[in-house]
């Protein structure tokens, strides 16, 4: 589905539409660990991949090097074919556009992207974490408006209308997220990300810190998510009901690669690799 | 002997020495809580060509008495009244332990929040003022209360450059009247009538915070 040479490229993009994102022989190591090891992967706009496998073999780095909460070793990441982990060199640099190679063309040099870059691009991806990570201190509602309003320039009202449409916790707006059960708390931090209007969402193994019988009304949230919205997403999970229902494409990684790849169906229900296997097994 | 119309005389005299030792705690731990957090964010973000002077500064200061600091400050910086020099060199005293606390306040704080910052794109002030410090400040404002406690019972060192705080005020009641029993005593029952409801009170606070 990500290949498929849909509709003709624009006229001013070489060849069809950039993917959304784009690992380009992605490398990245802690010390001498080796999480990724040249990674190629591309995902297209409106695409929702899942990551599957062991515990470190790199699925939560992948998302975490989209959040710019780790940066590249080797390889670079594009984002709407533009570079995202890197950045033109030269006095032309700070604009990033416009320069004569086209989007993600052999133009300048690249460098590694300053904060400033980092900053400016990572605006469009949201991420919701494992542990929630709300702000504790802050009403759930402050939680929702502190970044339309401080980063978007919204008013207060109309971040705090934003919110409201995206939360269903009315009667808990004003209270703090240390009195919200673990599964509200994660809503909570969904509907901030999305505040954000992102364009691409990284879910974080969202469900592994919550009590079984909370893992339902966060996983419903974001099956909604997923069926009322174009967002790309890219998720990490062990909940493979959950991956199979949202997802194009499934990916099983091990050691750092991608080990296989296909839609839920075929690659959950009949995995090419023993590996694979055993790994579906492990889970049950 | 304990002579009570000596201490009659000397408590309004005394007394009055209390409101200058409170004008140098509160100024000196207004100086301490912001120079403190100055040091503590420097050390932090600043570049190290001024992290590094900064850190070396202030393990001078923190190494050496505050009597010292006091002196050198007096005899070379001249045309500084006695009371603005101790609250100067008390609360920049105090900023350099306060640093050390507001950096472990700072420590304290989850990585996943700055993390959650980064994610919602918000602007380096933004994450300092809304997200990392009122919880830095939060963890630490028992340990604020005490070192506030602490710098109060240090301001008779100010005596020593002039002040006249309440020491200062006993002492030379006592020279004049001979009464250095009573007039030292009231300002140790002064001193004791501040600081422990105000430990008490932090004491609460600290419960308070921990849940």
């Amino acid at each position: 589905m990500p290949t498929e040479p849909t509709a003709p490229a624009a006229p001013d993009a070489p060849g069809p539409v950039p993917d959304k994102v784009r690992f380009d022989g992605v490398t990245k190591r802690f010390g001498d660990h080796t999480v990724l090891d040249g990674l190629d992967l591309a995902v297209a706009p409106g695409e929702r991949v899942t990551l599957i496998g062991p515990s470190g073999s790199g699925k939560t780095t992948i998302l975490r090097l989209l959040m710019t909460l780790e940066r590249v070793t080797g390889g670079v990441i594009h984002v709407d074919g533009e570079p995202f982990s890197h950045m033109p060199s030269g006095p032309s640099g700070r604009g990033g556009r416009g320069g004569r190679g086209g989007p993600g063309g052999p133009g300048g040099k690249l460098v590694p992207a300053d904060e400033r870059h980092l900053a400016r691009r990572r605006r469009h991806i949201g991420m919701v974490f494992q542990q929630f990570n709300l702000f504790p201190h802050m009403s759930v509602l402050a939680n929702l408006t502190e970044a339309p309003v401080h980063v978007l320039g919204l008013g207060k009202e109309e971040a705090a209308e934003r919110a409201r449409e995206l939360l269903a916790l009315a009667d808990k707006a004003d209270a703090h997220p240390t009195r919200l059960s673990g599964g509200q708390q994660q809503r909570v931090a969904i509907a901030r990300a999305l505040a954000m209007r992102p364009d691409v969402l990284l879910l974080d193994e969202v469900t592994s810190a919550l009590d079984p019988e909370l893992v339902a009304e966060v996983l419903d949230v974001l099956r909604d998510v997923a069926a009322t919205t174009d967002l790309t997403m890219l998720c990490v999970t062990h909940e493979m009901g959950f991956a199979r229902d949202i997802s194009d494409r499934v990916l099983m990684f091990d050691g750092g690669r991608v080990l296989e790849s296909g839609p839920p169906g075929a690659l959950l229900d009949d995995p090419g690799h023993e590996r694979t296997r055993s790994f579906l097994r492990s889970l049950h | 002997m304990w002579d009570m119309e000596a201490a009659r005389a000397a408590l309004p005299v005394v007394l009055s020495g209390f409101g200058v030792t409170l004008l140098a705690t509160v100024l000196g731990f207004a100086v301490a809580v912001v120079a403190g957090l100055a040091v503590a964010l420097v050390q932090r973000s600043a570049p190290r060509w001024i992290a590094l002077p900064v850190r070396g500064l202030a393990a001078f200061v923190r190494s050496t008495p505050v009597m010292v600091q006091l002196f050198a400050v007096w005899i070379l910086v001249p045309g500084l009244n006695a009371l603005t020099i101790g609250v100067l060199v008390l609360g920049l005293h105090y900023a350099t332990y306060l640093s050390e606390v507001y950096r472990a306040g700072i420590d304290a704080v989850p990585k996943g929040q700055w993390e959650a910052c980064a994610a919602l794109s918000l602007p380096r002030r933004r994450v300092w003022r809304a997200v990392i410090l009122p919880q830095a400040v939060r963890n630490v404002l028992p340990s604020l209360g005490n070192y506030a406690v602490s710098l109060f019972k240090e301001t008779p060192f100010l005596s020593v450059i002039t002040v006249n705080e309440m020491v200062h005020e006993a002492n030379s009641f006592g020279s004049t009247h001979f009464a250095y029993l009573e007039s030292f005593t009231l300002a140790a029952v002064v001193f004791l009538l501040a600081s422990w409801p105000t430990s008490l009170l932090v004491r609460r606070l600290e419960a308070r915070l921990a849940h």
